[in-house]
């Protein structure tokens, strides 16, 4: 059984609520900080613990706090950024609808580390449920002394709120995220200033994904130096990944990181094979936004090193044979299904998150929604799987932020690996199923 | 002062200067095009993605390059930091797609639109586009309303470069227009239907890159290439009363503010100038205005204008191999597309 | 302005409450949480002279509500059935069958998507991934997440919500008074 940081007491009764999560241990972590670390001694150990953004990027979290800017007189603050919204990912959900407490707990010794006194939690809209149970928390905290005026008699203040989106992917983004919390659209910020500097409302401000912040409370109870310990290499920890697709055990797990994929796919443990005795076809590991990988570049590395659940071995082989980590949405697909439709899906997603601030994903998103849709329904042409292909290379690094990648990657990636798919949608149509699935529930006439 | 160096030129420039003005001021073909930049405003820029240069090195201290190409506009110069703009195959590419990106839903109706022949998106698909689309979808379209009495919106041309709604943001002292929607559904717009009427409101007119807001007083009066620009002042207590006068066979079809060589405002005028001052003797007049713009606008018969225009691309040649004779509608609007 | 509307006395206090949340001079930055309780208030969407009333609680410009109203796919500009069916499209909902639960719905219902009953009950949308991609396929309404669904079940809920008749919108902002978690997993 591998180590549990995050989820150890989730199936222990009442974990949502303060009582039973206490008894269990909980807000040690805010006790120990507060009280025998100073900040800079809770950053160091981030540090050690080689933790890095759950959120998807990976970024060094404790590099991101020792970017903070901290003017004399400047309130700084400390966001969550709970708006998962990335296609395949689902854990934050579900750690703040278990165990919202560990949330909590983490916004605390973090807001304390950064010297934050206001923290927000911004959530996306549609997560209602979990609202409500985020708020009572919140207010459980408030009534048990953890928030508010003088903590533990430390003279440390902390006011946490909770902010809820209302349907943007882009709100995901960090300075998206800040533009929707100060009241606006959510459109993304033009870097530098990086929030570190200028922030919530132009203070400096630091933005961690809900699972990175969580994380923040085994560290310091257990240590940075034992945090990193666990994991493989530069990959350090356990991580939340969000399984779906076409699995027995579709669901959340927490894997120690270095997991092989394999076991993680075919394992009673974990995901616990394919649905209905089918073969696996593709994989998107790290969320829509990564690229896809066919089965056998999936199992194992093009050197044939079996693939791992990390950072590194992932992305081993660049995007010509390898993928991310990302968010850890981990996708499966099995042999009957149609990478071009499930492409068509992504892409139509992506266009219709874009912000349209800038003119390559603005226009270039819909533009390849339509070329997909002209694919699947029968109507393309080789010409037509090149043009894509040109398409995504002039979208990718040319954008405001990271959401041209995102919506570029998975169509690069898609012909990358699967071009002999997309060739026999556009000379064979007629016998893709899934182009007369299509024809016959939109009640078209067949090709 | 860091120094720079755009395609192999070095310039010396004042702490703070963008990687953009830095290449203005050495000038002529390493200057990026911007379409949504715009020196009047503050915080403009970095949507359109036009200006996008490579940076080879970052500066002396970090000599490492950038990992994707940034906007020059909104990219601040460091000193020892190497540029490149034309003399890089893979930018020139890369706004060739960008101008794609940007055609592929506007309308293309030079023929019929009042900013043919003054239009930065004309000028911008000329010199960095390609001869043909690629796109073979519907267009989006949006039915065109009166903003006003003064101001026609034609959302359908529109790019997004933000430049009106900033203008009235830092001009005027009530903005109701704004960005509604998003994505490639985003429009300029008031929402509900209203008014855009204050003392300034015009200047929204000027900023517009493309025939998306256009002046109604002037609408279908004439070809802009038919009317001769002269500049002209007056005492007025609004604003600098520093103005362009449009004219044909002495009388004044329209009032713009005067706009440098980069399409750009150089003082914003009231709507009194504007609107109410078409006679010619409201003015005392300085001469006929240099229209320095090496666009399809100085084709005919501005001052100046033909040698430079005639200069510029003798000296560069021209992209994708156009031939330019200068002969009677040679580089007219109406047959660049 | 001469504004009509009014928030209940409820709703207001939710929506100072909010207010306090921000720095005094932030006030915007409640726009969208009290645009969610203006959505609940007033029969699930969002009417001009609506957004009007919210800009001046928050002493902004209309336009500044407008852009914001606009960009957020949860508001709805225009007006809803009492019931919104929200189904996800997006690759492990349609993995698992989501594009067949829209089309049961449109023929249970007689509408396409995008569409609302005569009878002004249901409305029929379908949405972008909402987080549920594990208990695929899904669909939200108001705000309840109804997974694993089958046609089966599908057909349930939405006679339940038939029979009920009561307006399925967001719930607003309803602070600690409910914590009970409505979810139909089939595990």
């Amino acid at each position: 059984m591998s180590k549990k940081l995050l989820l150890q007491h989730i199936d222990v009764p009442g974990i949502n609520t303060y009582e039973v999560y206490r008894k269990q241990g909980g807000y040690k972590a805010v006790e120990k900080a507060l009280k025998e670390m100073t900040a800079d001694q809770i950053l160091e150990e981030v540090k050690t613990s080689g933790l890095r953004g759950r959120g998807g990027a990976g970024f060094p979290t404790g590099m991101k706090w020792s970017f903070l800017a901290k003017p004399e007189g400047v309130a700084r603050y400390l966001v969550c950024n709970a708006d998962e919204s990335e296609p395949g990912t689902f854990k934050d959900r579900y750690l703040m609808e278990k165990i919202p407490h560990l949330l909590i707990e983490g916004m605390i010794a973090s807001s304390f580390a950064l010297g934050a006194n206001t923290a927000y939690i911004y959530i996306r809209g549609e997560y209602f449920y979990v609202h409500r149970i985020l708020e009572n928390a919140i207010k459980e905290a408030y009534a048990n002394g953890w928030l508010g005026k003088n903590i533990l008699g430390t003279g440390y203040d902390l006011d946490l709120y909770m902010q809820i989106g209302a349907g943007a992917y882009i709100c995901g983004e960090e300075t998206a995220l800040l533009e929707s919390l100060e009241g606006k659209r959510g459109n993304p910020r033009i870097k530098p200033p990086f929030p570190a500097v200028a922030g919530l409302w132009g203070r400096p401000t630091v933005v961690n994904n809900v699972e990175t912040i969580a994380a923040v409370v085994p560290i310091i109870n257990e240590g940075g130096a034992n945090y990193a310990n666990i994991g493989v290499g530069k990959s350090t920890g356990t991580k939340l990944i969000s399984a779906s697709g076409h699995i027995n055990k579709p669901g959340v797990y927490e894997i120690e990181l270095g997991l092989p994929v394999e076991e993680f796919i075919y394992s009673d443990q974990y995901c616990g094979g394919i649905r209905n005795g089918k073969e696996l076809k593709a994989v998107v590991a790290g969320g829509s936004s990564v690229p896809i990988l066919p089965k056998e570049l999936i199992l194992k590395t093009a050197a044939g090193e079996p693939r791992l659940m990390s950072y590194e071995s992932l992305g081993d082989g660049g995007f010509q044979t390898g993928t991310m980590l990302g968010s850890g949405g981990f996708i499966v697909m099995d042999e009957d299904t149609s990478i071009v439709k499930n492409l068509y899906t992504f892409s139509r997603f992506y266009h219709h998150e874009s912000c349209g601030q800038c003119s390559p994903c603005r226009e270039g998103t819909g533009w390849m929604e339509k070329i997909l849709k002209k694919i699947i329904s029968g109507n393309g042409t080789l010409s037509d799987v090149d043009l894509l292909w040109d398409i995504q290379s002039k979208i990718e690094g040319k954008t405001i932020c990271p959401l041209g990648e995102a919506a570029a990657w998975p169509v690069a990636a898609a012909i990358r690996h699967f071009r002999k798919e997309f060739e026999e949608y556009v000379t064979n149509p007629q016998n893709i199923v899934d182009v007369k699935h299509y024809y016959r529930v939109n009640n078209l006439a067949a090709v | 002062m860091p120094k720079v160096t755009i395609d192999d030129i070095e310039i010396e420039v004042p702490d703070g200067t963008t990687i953009l003005q830095a290449a203005r001021m050495i000038g002529g073909e390493v200057v990026p095009p911007a379409m949504c930049y715009h020196s009047k405003l503050k915080t403009s820029g970095g949507y359109c993605r036009t200006c996008i240069v490579k940076v080879e090195k970052g500066s002396e201290k970090d000599p490492r390059p950038m990992p994707k190409p940034v906007p020059s506009c909104r990219t601040t110069v460091m000193d020892g930091m190497v540029v490149r703009n034309k003399t890089a195959p893979d930018i020139v590419e890369a706004r060739a797609g960008i101008v794609e990106f940007l055609l592929i839903n506007h309308p293309l109706d030079c023929p019929v639109c009042d900013q043919a022949g003054e239009c930065d998106l004309q000028d911008l698909a000329y010199e960095h586009g390609k001869s043909h689309s690629r796109y073979d979808f519907q267009r989006r379209t949006f039915e065109k309303i009166d903003i006003g009495e003064h101001i026609k919106l034609h959302m359908t041309r529109c790019i997004l470069c933000y430049r009106c709604v900033k203008t009235a943001e830092q001009i005027t002292d009530g903005r109701v227009h704004g960005v509604i929607y998003r994505g490639d559904a985003a429009e300029i717009s008031t929402y509900i239907q209203n008014v855009i009427d204050n003392d300034f409101s015009g200047n929204v007119i000027d900023v517009c890159p493309v025939g998306a807001l256009t002046d109604r007083t002037f609408r279908f009066k004439s070809r802009v290439w038919f009317t001769k620009p002269v500049d002209a002042h007056r005492d007025c207590p609004k604003c600098s009363g520093q103005v362009r006068l449009w004219e044909k066979g002495g009388e004044v079809l329209r009032v713009t503010a005067r706009k440098d060589k980069y399409g750009e405002v150089e003082s914003f005028i009231c709507n009194e100038c504007r609107y109410d001052k078409k006679n010619a003797s409201d003015w005392v007049i300085e001469g006929p205005s240099k229209v320095d713009r090496h666009s399809v606008i100085g084709a005919n018969h501005y001052e100046n204008s033909v040698l430079s225009a005639t200069d510029d691309r003798q000296q560069t040649g021209l992209p994708h191999g156009k031939k330019v004779e200068l002969g009677e509608g040679a580089l007219n609007p109406n047959n660049i597309y | 302005m001469n504004v009509k509307i009014q928030f209940s006395e409820k709703a207001l206090a939710s929506v100072n409450e909010i207010i306090a949340r921000y720095p005094a001079d932030k006030k915007k930055s409640a726009l969208i949480p009290v645009l969610h309780i203006a959505q609940a208030e007033f029969d699930g969407w969002l009417s001009a002279e609506t957004m009007d009333y919210v800009a001046s609680i928050l002493e902004i410009k209309p336009i500044e509500v407008y852009e914001v109203a606009s960009f957020y796919s949860m508001f709805n500009l225009k007006p809803v059935g009492k019931c919104l069916l929200e189904v996800c499209r997006t690759s492990s909902c349609w993995l698992m069958g989501a594009e067949d639960v829209v089309r049961f719905i449109e023929n249970k219902l007689n509408i396409k998507e995008g569409e609302t009953t005569a009878d002004g009950k249901f409305t029929l949308k379908t949405v972008e991934c909402l987080g549920a991609c594990g208990y695929a396929p899904m669909l939200q309404v108001g705000d309840k997440f109804y997974e694993f669904l089958t046609l089966e079940k599908t057909e349930k809920i939405i006679d339940n919500l038939d029979s009920t008749g009561k307006r399925s919108t967001y719930n607003g902002w309803q602070t600690g008074k409910e914590s009970e978690i409505i979810m139909n997993r089939v595990d």
